[in-house]
């Protein structure tokens, strides 16, 4: 779809009221002369969850900073829920909550009075606010602790508060930015079954960067991954891992003498990829499968103390992609 | 109540509430300045007996000067927790909700007006059982705990406008001690035709606070002088509009939301 008719798309959706999606055009925005973001084109489908991957300093924070209407862009155009980023702000804002990267919140006031404020700036006064802060509060399960000092918070309950209080005011597109760094594997799965229940069970689309791989897979209805500021790749998850290709075979051999002719015999089952120090790896090309190399390894008498067979990631997206690991890639950005 | 008036009130609320949250704030900028009133006020007692001076009391002299030092501490609050709120990206939470730019500046010297409402209080309170004698009766009293909390109001915005210039409480530390510096170039220890180092009376002389002190100092010591009241409410006006309008230009670099 051209850019002139999905901005036409999204003029029709919002006049039926029903435009809760995003539309990113030739976005750009440099600092000085460095360009952190460089162009990018986004269309992101109401009720969706897109995740937003990349290394430190990539683009994504300052991006999202763009669709959340806090940073002017330097050029392109965007809509967020049918309202432009730089004419409609105030409209944006009234249809967005945003979770951004730090957790900005006050370490002298509690849980609960963080809320109250938020809402009553939302213009969200009385009984409403009693009965909507207390039911946040049990959403995000800070219900004991609500009267605490934020001072007192694990960083997996200032994540939950946060979440809530980017729910405050019943947005229609949620913006989270990295919103588990930092937790422990159980608040992570927490917050990820809330944030997919708010996306399938009450149509609210997801923004979410991360730099979690895993994240992305697990949690995203589609996946862009950006780098030095551009998009390099989009899809689903299995979309993209399907471009990959094939399996990985990794094999370590039981006499390091053994690599190179173990090279040699892989090499007829696809092209030689990364393997940890003293393994040999190819990724299948299909002229084989798993079986077929064992039986090759077994002919010519070659003993593997261990055989990887690994399917492709988004980790493998990505160095696919960009060249490099999602993990130390911040080194070269 | 308008919506600007509730928003500043909800911003002040937040404000005064996280200041007297933390004692180790607050209370330095209560005891420090009535630690120094009470040095000076019997070391420097001697400055009384100079042909000239104006009153018998050196701790009637010098306590508008304590009024002065509140605010600048005000001031250094202020500034520091904007900085924070900054620092920390709560700024930002705010811009996300419909909060005018208006309502969060004025919201945000909440806490500096708080804690400059109970040091007025204080000083004056500690003043009068010391035996501070008010030339200017209870509605002097009340005049100058209005001109003290406008003060504060004027400096609490300077450091405001300080954070959003520098983004961090250490910047808006680093400044402190320039404010600090400023009010010691005035006529706080000596009325100014009294200071007969020439270039430290011109610099007395230009130096917009010691028309704030004069004009505080006027109350306690002199009765109604027009033209030192003049001088201080205007000053403090022109303090208060000149601090707002940098705080407000700095708010719109800071805050460019959209």
């Amino acid at each position: 779809m051209g850019a002139v008719d999905r901005f036409s798309y999204m003029s029709a959706s919002r006049n039926s009221g029903r435009n809760n999606g995003i539309e990113v055009e030739g976005l750009v925005r440099k600092f000085k002369e460095i360009r952190a973001v460089d162009g990018i084109d986004l269309l992101i489908e109401p009720g969706e969850i897109y995740g937003f991957l990349g290394p430190n300093g990539a683009g994504k924070s300052t991006t999202v900073h763009m669709l959340t209407t806090l940073l002017p862009p330097t050029s392109g155009r965007a809509t967020v829920a049918g309202f432009d980023i730089i004419r409609e702000g105030p409209k944006v804002r009234a249809s967005i909550g945003a979770a951004l990267q730090e957790t900005a919140l006050d370490p002298f006031l509690s849980g609960r009075e963080h809320l109250r404020l938020q809402s009553s700036l939302h213009g969200i006064r009385g009984e409403t606010r009693k009965q909507l802060i207390g039911t946040l509060l049990a959403r995000v399960g800070l219900t004991a602790a609500g009267d605490r000092k934020i001072r007192t918070y694990s960083g997996g309950m200032k994540r939950r508060l946060d979440l809530a209080l980017a729910l405050i005011h019943d947005p229609q597109i949620l913006f989270l930015d990295e919103p588990t760094t930092g937790l422990d594997p159980q608040s992570r799965t927490a917050l990820w079954e809330e944030v997919g229940r708010l996306a399938h069970d009450e149509g609210v689309t997801v923004f979410l960067t991360t730099q979690y791989l895993e994240e992305a897979d697990v949690l995203a209805d589609r996946v862009g991954i950006i780098n030095h500021g551009k998009i390099v790749a989009e899809g689903t998850p299995a979309q993209l891992k399907a471009e990959i290709g094939k399996a990985t075979v990794e094999v370590v051999p039981e006499q390091p003498d053994d690599r190179e002719r173990l090279a040699s015999l892989l090499s007829r089952f696809g092209a030689e990829t990364a393997a940890r120090p003293g393994a040999c790896a190819v990724q299948l090309d299909g002229h084989g499968q798993l079986p077929d190399v064992i039986r090759a390894l077994d002919e010519q008498n070659v003993r593997a103390a261990e055989i990887n067979l690994h399917q492709p990631t988004l980790d493998d997206v990505f160095l696919a992609k960009t060249g490099h690991k999602l993990e130390g890639a911040d080194d070269d950005a | 109540m308008t919506t600007t008036l509730r928003q500043i009130w909800l911003i002040a609320r937040r404000s005064i509430i996280r200041t007297f949250r933390q004692p180790g704030v607050f209370i330095p900028p209560l005891t420090f300045p009535l630690m120094l009133m009470a040095v000076n006020s019997n070391g420097l007692r001697a400055a009384t007996h100079l042909p000239g001076f104006p009153t018998h009391s050196f701790l009637a002299f010098f306590l508008p000067f304590s009024f002065m030092q509140g605010a600048l501490f005000a001031s250094g609050i202020a500034g520091t927790d904007f900085a924070r709120d900054i620092d920390t990206g709560f700024l930002n939470r705010l811009a996300l909700t419909p909060v005018r730019d208006s309502a969060l500046l004025l919201g945000q010297i909440g806490g500096a007006l708080g804690i400059g409402a109970v040091q007025a209080v204080l000083y004056l309170t500690v003043g009068l059982v010391a035996g501070v004698h008010i030339d200017t009766g209870v509605p002097g009293a009340i005049l100058i705990l209005v001109l003290a909390l406008l003060i504060a109001v004027g400096f609490g915005t300077l450091g405001l406008w300080i954070a959003l210039r520098t983004g961090s409480g250490e910047g808006v530390q680093s400044q402190f001690p320039l404010l600090f510096f400023v009010l010691f170039i005035s006529s706080m220890n000596l009325p100014r035709n009294l200071i007969e180092v020439g270039w430290f009376r011109d610099l007395a002389t230009i130096n917009p606070t010691s028309y704030l002190i004069e004009a505080l100092r006027s109350l306690v010591i002199e009765g109604w002088n027009g033209e030192a009241l003049g001088l201080g409410f205007g000053f403090t006006f022109a303090l208060i509009a000149g601090s707002m309008w940098l705080a407000s230009r700095q708010l719109k670099v800071r805050m460019a939301r959209t």
